[in-house]
């Protein structure tokens, strides 16, 4: 017998065939037709026009100033020629269109300009939904923002299976500008239609058919028949049924829209979210009169758009691509090895096998494995409700490792044991010897310096630091710890690694806390301080949350695990040289006590069902509160600047944002302090000093701060 | 899977690097048609894997193991995975010929007239269903269950009740001592239940069962005076196993360290309703077309459905007449001592998943030579249905 050479799955030969373009071959889509640079336009033989939107030199199709100046070409010799129907579609793989080219958001200050060029989008859409010829969108992957309001301005949508549609502008502080607001409380029911925009939630295709959205979904292969049937008047039509025109009259409209202000407090404050108000405000006033909420819309649009909210979360945008960014090419590995079933290395391997790798997790302890694996399936069925069989295969790859075999194969293998220098030393010893040697190895510590974890170790140059926070399944950044004999290709790899697994990485440079627990201890200590001053814990979490945290900071210490802050807390008193508030000695003996927060389900506050138990007297927190609490964070971001921990603001920002979810509103906490201005900050600090204590003392860093710096504010 | 993995996970090859998937299964559940395709898919084994699934009852998984290594030898595969898997916890519950007619009826039926008399031929007797499990361990010819073949057995060969408790009551005793002693650390994994149950052994032992306390159970197929019972029965539970078999040229190229040479296999049948002699008909064969005798074998897996079956095949083997007349021996083939079969206990106390009980003997006697350092073995069992199957194992 000889071995027969590796052969390609079956579909990877044949998958590009798929994709039905019409008079387009399916396999190449980049023929040549039409003077336009971004859309290419061809006649099938039954005399339909098929329309393919394939942006130039982008992955993604997004609609932008020229590619509408096109379509508005390709429109008028349309209306001249008059075909008996037209095919929009994506020659992308990932989807139709992900919506508005948001770079051109960016820095937008002129409201008039803005409204010329909102009002010839909006003109260049009108006209495609006036085009005598029978529209067609059919769309697979994502379509979203833009992408929907073009699908919205075509007669018929045809979904293929995979399809995804939404309106995500409201996570950008925005609403939908080319007319969606205008168009879908018309087509479908207007309360899914409001509840679609207001969360920004994405609804897969057979649901969006039960929401009338589409009027067909199918597969690829049945796509040509449903583009016929759709054209000669065989396909019936999805329509607004009686009760959802009846929602969409004015008294409805009233009194459904109180409803959904108040649910919309609950989660974004209108002090720091406008745009869901504003949204609602559009559909109240003019809900009954289509031409007048277009120009609402268009109005209502430009306003959001300059505000600061949309501006610091378009930032948080490319904050976010940025980090991307980081996490650089693919990731050639398939095989990661994780050590400790504990709740960091259980979640850990969940999460790897769930984005498709294969997972071996080992630990002496069977019990901690099998609690892993009950972890793994409920965090499986939530996440992957409407997927059995990705739930199925998850598990499948998830493998329980008792003896620790999975490290001969494994391409990474991560260590998440207790904070233990002693323990992980020995681990690192057993493992690294049976490791392949072109793999990674990679610690989960929180605390322990690598230089410390790196001796002894034949090869130190391929061991780096995988931070991640918990939830992992929820806490998209993860810190890519260095030290300084890392290899530079290990550093680049671990990234890889984070992005293969849909997480942002944020290099950081070994030093105690890295950036992110660095700069939260000040944060949660000054919490404690207030609370021994005798401050209420309802109050010093409500300062926070005013600001715009996403929880308070004696909620997130719950959270946490008093345990994990006072170890970290401690660490850092230890290593840093700088002022810290002692941890109050009776925080110690509730931890001693095994009082732990949330996981013990007593801490600082009583826990039940998952919540905090908190008491609903008003409280209203002092006025320095929220700078008492902020600033040293701000502080201490600096200090890290300054050192070197991490490299630019942009990372900085990112990597606060996505971990301890700081204000998105607020562009990140380096963008604020630059919004508030540095002088301002200073001043508070040293006034803050004077009264409480050195602790407040600001970093000398904040003074070789450019301000403001013109090359970070671009990001 | 819950084998499969741990499997895989500690060779030194790649998953996809076997040429062929062999799976024994006999109850297949009808979500999954050929559930060794399945599997494979499911271990990773990529998509080029072709896999099939073999059925001859109880004799499942050492079918596999059979068709693997004929087809190694003849030179059509080098790696093999072969194993048995079972889950009769899924054997389903079907409904009666007569409510399936109805049912056909009912769909069948245009109008709503017809389809109203239809309605009107319902049966309650419809609704009772009939376990599957009980039909499956039923042999059609003879309409005797598998514990009815048993007891024939025992009869035939004047086997006790006595003789079976004893029998079962020491079973129980090795398999707690093994279990104990480590010896199946490297042979049974835990498996690991979505709701975080960890399985680490099999929970059928009871080695707190005497000969005395097994004499108070009730006869389970043959009341009142059956001697077959529960306690010295096999107990149906769900399991898998798997092997790797290897030709030379993957040893060499995987640098593999083999446990075991399989050197030549049997099988025999015969009828339905005393098929708990089975192994005497395919060992005794085996035996003589390699020159050797009862003697020669140092260590015996016959798989233990029933203890008075398995007492059965050893009072075959000493009985003149039978020898003679049926095996075509000079006379009475000899005795197997007790301490050379079934050393750590088996079916009796761990189960007997029955497409996976094959493998897991071939497995075990494997693990167990090895153990004592015994040159020559066989597994053999006895199939529902009226045939056996044997293997002749040496250690390398």
């Amino acid at each position: 017998m000889t071995s027969t050479p590796a052969r390609k799955p079956a579909l990877a030969i044949l998958g590009k065939r798929n994709r039905e373009l019409g008079p387009f071959a399916r396999d190449d889509a980049r023929q040549e037709s039409g003077p336009w640079a971004h859309w290419r336009m061809r006649t099938d033989e039954d005399g339909i026009v098929w329309l393919v939107f394939d942006r130039k030199d982008s992955s993604a199709n997004t609609l932008s100033e020229p590619v509408l100046a096109e379509l508005n070409d390709i429109l008028g010799r349309l209306e001249r020629d008059g075909p008996r129907g037209v095919v929009i579609r994506s020659a992308k793989p990932g989807g139709f269109i992900a919506g508005a080219d948001i770079a051109q958001f960016r820095g937008v200050t002129d409201v008039a300009e803005l409204e010329m060029l909102l009002s010839r989008g909006h003109a260049v859409l009108d006209r495609l939904d006036r085009l005598p010829a029978v529209t067609v969108a059919v769309i697979h992957g994502y379509c979203l923002g833009g992408g929907l309001e073009l699908a919205l301005a075509c007669d018929c949508r045809i979904a293929v299976d995979d399809a995804r549609f939404g309106f995500p502008e409201v996570l950008l502080g925005l609403h939908p500008g080319l007319g969606g607001t205008v168009r879908l409380p018309r087509l479908i029911n207007p309360l899914a239609a409001m509840t679609m925009m207001l969360t920004g939630r994405t609804e897969r295709a057979r649901r969006a058919r039960r929401l009338r959205l589409i009027d067909a979904v199918t597969q690829e292969r049945h796509v040509r028949a449903a583009v016929r049937a759709a054209v000669n008047g065989d396909l019936r039509r999805s329509k607004q049924d009686v009760t959802g025109t009846l929602l969409n009259s004015g008294p409805a409209r009233r009194l459904l829209a109180r409803r959904m202000a108040s649910e919309a407090a609950k989660r974004a404050p209108r002090a720091h979210y406008p745009a869901p108000y504003a949204l609602i405000d559009l559909w109240v006033e003019h809900g009954g009169d289509a031409e007048a909420m277009q120009q609402a819309e268009i109005a209502s649009f430009a306003k959001l758009l300059v505000g600061g909210t949309a501006q610091n979360l378009v930032r948080v945008f490319f904050l976010r691509e940025n980090l991307k960014k980081l996490a650089g090419g693919e990731w050639p590995g398939r095989h990661v090895h994780v050590i400790g079933a504990g709740t960091m290395g259980g979640d850990i391997a969940a999460w790897c096998a769930w984005q498709g790798l294969f997972v071996t997790l080992a630990d002496t302890n069977r019990n901690a494995i099998g609690g892993a694996i009950t972890r793994a399936a409920e965090l499986y069925g939530k996440i992957g409700r409407d997927n059995r069989l990705r739930v199925r295969d998850a598990l499948d790859r998830l493998i329980p490792d008792l003896r620790g075999d999975g490290a001969d194969n494994a391409d990474l293998v991560i260590e998440a044991v207790p904070e233990n220098l002693d323990l992980k030393r020995k681990i690192f010893a057993a493992v690294e010897p049976r490791m392949k040697p072109a793999a990674i190895l990679a610690s989960n510590t929180s605390s322990i310096p690598l230089e410390a974890l790196r001796e002894n170790l034949a090869r130190p140059q391929r061991l780096v630091g995988i931070h991640f926070f918990n939830p992992v399944s929820r806490m998209q950044l993860v810190e890519v710890v260095g030290q300084d004999l890392a290899a530079p290709d290990v550093l680049a790899e671990a990234r890889a690694f984070l992005g293969r697994i849909d997480r942002l990485p944020a290099p950081v440079k070994s030093a105690p806390g890295f950036l992110v627990n660095r700069a939260l201890t000040p944060y949660l200590l000054e919490a404690l301080v207030m609370l021994d001053a005798g401050m209420k814990k309802e109050a010093i979490d409500k300062a926070a949350k005013n600001f715009g945290m996403p929880m308070g900071p004696i909620e997130l210490a719950d959270e946490v695990g008093l345990d994990v802050c006072l170890h970290v807390a401690d660490t850092l008193r230890g290593s840093l040289h700088r002022d810290m508030p002692e941890a109050p000695q009776w925080l110690k003996d509730k931890v001693a006590k095994g009082e732990l927060g949330k996981k013990s389900g007593k801490g600082l506050y009583d826990w039940k069902d998952g919540r905090a138990v908190k008491s609903h007297e008003d409280v209203v927190p002092a006025a320095d509160a929220a700078d008492r609490l902020i600033l040293p964070m701000l502080d201490a971001c600096v200090t890290c600047l300054r050192e070197g921990v991490v490299a630019d603001e942009a990372v900085l920002d990112g990597a606060m944002i996505f971990a301890t979810g700081f204000a998105p509103f607020r562009g990140g906490p380096l963008h604020y302090a630059r919004t508030r201005g540095f002088a301002d900050i200073h001043a508070t600090l040293e006034r803050l000093a004077a009264q409480y204590g050195p602790r407040f003392a600001p970093d000398p860093g904040w003074d070789s701060l450019p301000d403001p710096t013109p090359a970070a504010a671009a990001l | 899977m819950q084998c499969g993995r741990p499997l895989l996970l500690r060779q030194p090859f790649a998953p996809d690097a076997f040429d062929l998937v062999i799976l024994g299964c006999v109850n297949v559940i009808a979500d999954e048609m050929n559930p060794a395709r399945v599997a494979a898919l499911r271990l990773g084994m990529g998509e080029a894997m072709t896999a099939f699934t073999v059925q001859i009852n109880c004799g499942s998984g050492m079918q596999s193991i059979d068709t693997g290594y004929r087809t190694i030898r003849d030179g059509a595969a080098d790696l093999i995975l072969a194993g048995g898997a079972e889950a009769l916890s899924h054997a389903p519950l079907v409904f009666s010929r007569g409510a399936v007619n109805w049912y056909a009826r009912l769909f069948g039926a245009r109008t709503l007239g017809a389809r109203l008399s239809v309605l009107l031929g319902l049966r309650p007797a419809f609704f009772k269903p009939v376990v599957g499990l009980e039909r499956g361990l039923t042999d059609p010819i003879t309409d005797l269950n598998m514990g009815q073949t048993a007891e024939l057995v025992g009869h035939l060969f004047h086997v006790t009740r006595r003789d079976a408790d004893e029998y079962a009551a020491e079973s129980q005793r090795r398999l707690a001592a093994a279990q104990h002693d480590g010896f199946f650390a490297d042979e049974i994994e835990p498996a690991f239940a979505r709701d975080g149950t960890v399985y680490d052994h099999d929970d059928g032992v009871r080695p707190d069962s005497t000969a005395e306390s097994l004499a108070k159970l009730k006869p389970a197929f043959e009341r009142p005076w059956g001697k077959v019972t529960a306690g010295n029965s096999s107990q149906i539970t769900d399991g898998a196993s798997w092997v790797i078999l290897a030709s030379e040229d993957a040893v060499t190229r995987h640098k593999l360290t083999p446990k075991a040479v399989i050197v030549d296999s049997e099988w025999a049948a015969l009828d339905p309703s005393v098929m708990g002699l089975g192994p005497v008909y395919c060992s005794t064969p085996l035996l003589r077309r390699h020159q050797l005798t009862l003697d020669d074998v140092e260590l015996w897996e016959l798989n233990e459905a029933f203890a008075a079956q398995v007492l059965g095949c050893l009072a075959a083997w000493q009985d003149d007449e039978f020898c003679r007349d049926a095996l075509g021996l000079a006379g009475a083939a000899g005795r197997i001592p007790r301490e050379r079969l079934n050393v750590d206990g088996g079916a009796i106390g761990v189960g007997h998943p029955v497409g996976a009980s094959g493998n897991r003997i071939v497995l075990h006697l494997v693990n167990a030579m090895k153990r004592l350092g015994k040159k020559r073995g066989i597994a053999t069992e006895c199939i529902g249905g009226g045939q056996g199957g044997a293997m002749l194992i040496e250690a390398v």
